[in-house]
């Protein structure tokens, strides 16, 4: 640990450049009515951040409740309540939008060499309908609550619970347009506003990995609103269109719903890869290793995407002839993935690897997200899922890829690019540490999670028998650690803001535009719309720039 | 006609304004357009006639037939996507082929529920 | 923002050499790069919207399968003449909005006002025999969740005015029930478009007003032709719904 690529200006003459995006305008209104695609990305990480506590403080009462077999912290129903709407802050409010909104906002013009998105006051839109979903989707918790789990099955929500379902369903309804408009805009501006010279060939990985996600969010997303329009039409009119009395098939309501919320596990997931990408190339010193490999397999792990959902169904009663089609395909979309996973091992292979925060995270991903990944095979076998699917192994295998996964992933991404959104630099050795913990606590929480699942405790609930009790023990004591580790860049990130040391243009040594302009960046990000004339992830390029490089100041 | 003539006598100054207007280079005749509303209008009457005659399974098929060849030309003429570029022709597509998978695929599975098992 | 202009072109501004139209955003490079990029952007948005209709039409498709007498008992319940004619009424307005692009485009003023004025009235037109049409339903009971009957279904005779032009045999009870599915995606459907009708006529009513002022017809006629996108997007999910809804089984 003791090499290290970090190169940061001399810090007793170095300043945070006093003109830049954070500094031009002061004042709520100008946060609040901005169209800056850098200020937007900021609102949504202060506003995920406190989502993605939320939902963790929800988690948290989970593991208490599951620390004994009976239902003794709380009656069933408010478990059943706790672990909905755990579930649907951490799906629609964190892990959906954290990083496209976030790090997608504020990299994706600049990486491009644009000055702002194609529609800035969409953009502000989105946070905006963000905002009010989850407003609404916190009353509804202050207000009783939703039992149905995050997925809304049918005939239970629109027929069976007096919670209050309309209220859920109408925020995930408003956080989903927030998405369809990110998505929108991002895939508008990648394809119209790249600078001269900047050939699809040429972009980051993480724009790719952006625009299939934002494929994914265009034409998954308008699905689960439908789905939740009937549902809410269903519960107040009794239509009939889910209610196996009036002749309607509750299984119509899975199919819509999974049409959107496999993809959706993609559009979690794809932004993440992005962010490795970028990561491992940069502290490996290597360009990532089959470029046109990693570009192609995010489109299509986009397009498989949508041919998959039935897999979430296999025991509901869909015809045997489906779920063999389905079932194949499931193993046909793990492929790509795959895919990457070699490739960023390969970028590895005889590269100059360096262990920084990002890094370790990265590295946490990849082993992580594999394992996630593989157990997903398990359950897209037919024969497997009739076991496993509605246990613990499901909870397992999703928090694997998405907590092990995308968390991390999302983690690495902020910690990589803090000094180019801030100017500052956060303290390497405490946030090494809390990359550990987080890995341990990660791996104490949820592998025993799989033995569960193997062993049969079912999912969703609260009592379970008491041989099961000391691999749950077990679980609730990472996740305890897993907490410390998640607040602690909470606090080191924000004391980083005022003390941290000045970062300076370019302190990982990256290729990539960003990294070429001042941190934090100016409002309109290029002094001059650069023209691009080498390849993505040159660092021969990054060489010669640095031979004749000239330091200037602005402002 | 008027406009049009605008547009040829430019001077050199204002040629350099030229871009600074929407794109206009393909401008859809009326002709055009009113021959697709015709035709349109021609699709309706027949897909209602033909909705009366006895044509057995083929009924829906027909109507559905007729229904795609006037959103067919409500989509090139009326929206211009014969004279747009080709990624909006691609673009398009791809939203009608996710909405096919969407219904397509939903419907495999309830059209082989009744095979019943192997 | 506008002082940082004078600086991202790179080059001291001279309004000679690089003039900026009003109209033309700051972060796109020329206007060509923002047309291109909104037509695009409505595109895409047009697409979330077939993917929003699709759910509908495969809960229609699955259930005309499965309750296929039910559903051509409700079609008949429906009026082609009603039918058919706001089918003329859309297709028309279709075309009185593709007329207005084409006004727009040719900087025809007076031309343009014309034709918006011709398609928000034909949309009013649509929405006017949609409200009667609805009122038939509301009278009939056959409202999902509102005192819904299935009295017509089960003794088709009690509705004269249908059963002399269709001579539907009675359904059984559990079928008849099924109507009430029908009359749902109907519903659904149908009211679905309508509030993009209603959506689009409102905007089609700042637009009069905006086209009377001018803003349309100087050359920036973006926001008309995005607009028309739209207005025939919602003409295509009609086309589809009328034959869906209105003409199962017309014959015999």
């Amino acid at each position: 640990m003791s090499t290290t690529i970090v190169n940061l200006p001399d810090q007793s003459t170095a300043r945070v450049p006093k003109t830049n995006f954070l500094s031009k305008e002061n004042g709520l209104l100008s946060w609040l009515l901005t169209g800056d695609h850098k200020r937007i990305a900021m609102l949504y990480l202060i506003s995920i951040t406190v989502f993605f506590f939320i939902g963790g403080a929800l988690a948290g009462l989970i593991r208490l409740e599951l620390l004994t077999p009976q239902s003794d912290l709380m009656a069933t129903d408010t478990y059943n309540k706790v672990f909905s709407m755990h579930g649907l802050i951490m799906v629609f409010f964190f892990l959906v939008p954290s990083v496209p909104a976030t790090l997608g906002n504020f990299l994706i013009p600049i990486m491009i060499g644009a000055k702002d998105l194609a529609l800035p006051k969409i953009n502000l839109l989105s946070w905006y309908l963000y905002i009010a979903g989850g407003t609404l989707m916190l009353y509804t918790m202050i207000t009783g609550g939703v039992d149905t789990g995050w997925t809304f099955t049918t005939p239970l929500s629109t027929h069976y619970l007096n919670t209050n379902v309309l209220g859920a369903a109408t925020a995930a309804f408003i956080a989903g347009f927030s998405s369809v408009f990110t998505g929108l805009n991002f895939i508008v501006t990648i394809h119209k506003m790249r600078a001269p010279g900047m050939t699809w060939f040429r972009l980051p990985l993480f724009v790719w990995s952006h625009y299939a996600a934002s494929i994914l969010m265009v034409l998954a997303t308008p699905v689960l609103a439908i789905t939740l329009v009937l549902v809410g039409v269903e519960r107040g009119l009794g239509i009939g269109v889910f209610d196996p009395a009036k002749g309607g098939d509750p299984i119509l309501f899975q199919h819509l719903f999974w049409f959107y919320s496999h993809p959706a596990v993609y559009i979690m997931i794809l932004p993440g890869m992005g962010v490795i990408s970028e990561v491992v190339s940069t502290f490996a010193r290597k360009r990532v290793f089959g470029y046109t490999a990693v570009a192609f397999s995010s489109v299509a792990i986009a397009v498989f995407g949508f041919f998959v959902w039935e897999h979430h169904m296999f025991i509901m009663g869909v015809s045997n002839y489906s779920t063999l089609v389905f079932s194949l395909l499931t193993m046909l979309v793990a492929v790509p993935s795959a895919i990457k996973i070699f490739n960023w091992t390969f970028t590895l292979y005889k590269g100059s690897l360096t262990f920084e925060t990002p890094m370790l995270y990265a590295f946490g991903f990849m082993g992580l997200f594999t394992i996630g990944g593989l157990t997903g095979v398990f359950l897209g076998s037919t024969g497997t899922d009739i076991h496993l699917t509605e246990t613990y192994f499901i909870v397992a295998h999703f928090h694997f890829v998405m907590v092990g996964g995308m968390l991390m992933a999302f983690l690495s991404g902020v910690h990589f690019w803090w000094p180019k959104m801030t100017g500052r630099m956060y303290p390497e050795k405490i946030s090494q540490l809390a990359a550990l913990v987080t890995f341990i606590g990660f791996n104490f929480t949820f592998f025993p999670q799989f033995i569960l699942g193997t062993l049969g405790m079912p999912r969703r609930y609260a009592a379970y028998p008491p041989e099961f009790q000391i691999l749950n023990v077990f679980s609730t004591a990472g996740a305890t650690i897993l907490g410390v580790g998640y607040v602690l860049p909470l606090l080191y990130l924000t004391w980083s803001l005022r003390y941290g040391e000045v970062a300076g243009n370019n302190p990982w040594q990256a290729t990539g535009l960003e990294w070429q302009i001042q941190s934090p960046p100016l409002t309109e990000n290029f002094v001059q719309i650069p023209v691009m004339d080498h390849d993505a992830y040159d660092y021969e390029w990054l060489e010669r720039q640095k031979e004749k490089e000239v330091t200037t100041s602005v402002g | 006609m008027s406009a049009q003539h605008e547009h040829e006598h430019l001077s050199k100054h204002d040629q350099n304004l030229h871009d600074l207007h929407d794109n206009l280079d393909h401008v859809v005749p009326p002709r055009i357009y009113l021959i697709v509303g015709a035709t349109l209008l021609v699709f309706t009457g027949i897909t209602v006639w033909a909705s009366y005659l006895e044509l057995g399974v083929f009924n829906p098929i027909v109507a559905l037939l007729i229904a795609c060849i006037k959103a067919t030309i409500v989509v090139l003429f009326f929206m211009h996507v014969k004279y747009s570029s080709k990624l909006t022709k691609l673009t398009v597509a791809g939203g009608v082929f996710t909405f096919l998978v969407l219904v397509g695929m939903t419907l495999a599975d309830y059209f082989t529920r009744a095979w019943g098992r192997w | 923002m506008s002082d940082s202009t004078a600086i991202v072109n790179g080059q001291a501004a001279d309004a000679h050499e690089h003039p900026h139209p009003p109209y033309q955003r700051h972060h796109f490079e020329n206007m060509g790069q923002q047309v291109d990029a909104t037509n695009f952007a409505m595109w895409l948005f047009l697409l979330t919207e077939i993917m929003f209709f699709g759910g509908l039409f495969t809960a229609y498709l699955i259930y005309r399968n499965w309750y296929y007498p039910a559903f051509v008992v409700g079609s008949h319940q429906l009026s082609i003449l009603w039918g058919t004619l706001n089918t003329g009424v859309l297709i028309t307005s279709s075309l009185t909005m593709a007329m207005g692009v084409w006004c727009a485009e040719t900087r025809r003023k007076g031309g343009l006002v014309w034709c918006l004025v011709l398609t928000f009235l034909l949309g009013l037109v649509f929405l006017g025999i949609k409200t009667i049409e609805y009122s038939e339903k509301i009278e009939k009971h056959h409202v999902p969740g509102f005192h819904y009957s299935v009295q017509s279904f089960v003794d088709p005779q009690s509705d004269p005015e249908v059963y002399k032009a269709y001579h539907d045999k009675p359904l059984r009870l559990d079928m008849a029930r099924h109507t009430e599915v029908y009359f749902s995606l109907y519903f659904a459907m149908t009211g679905m478009h309508a509030l993009h009708m209603i959506i689009g006529i409102s905007i089609l009513g700042f637009m009069i007003f905006r086209a009377r002022a001018g803003a349309y017809t100087t050359g920036h006629i973006t926001f008309v032709e995005n607009f028309g996108l739209y207005w025939h997007f919602v003409d295509i999910i009609w086309i589809f719904l009328f034959p869906l809804l209105y003409l199962i089984s017309r014959h015999g």
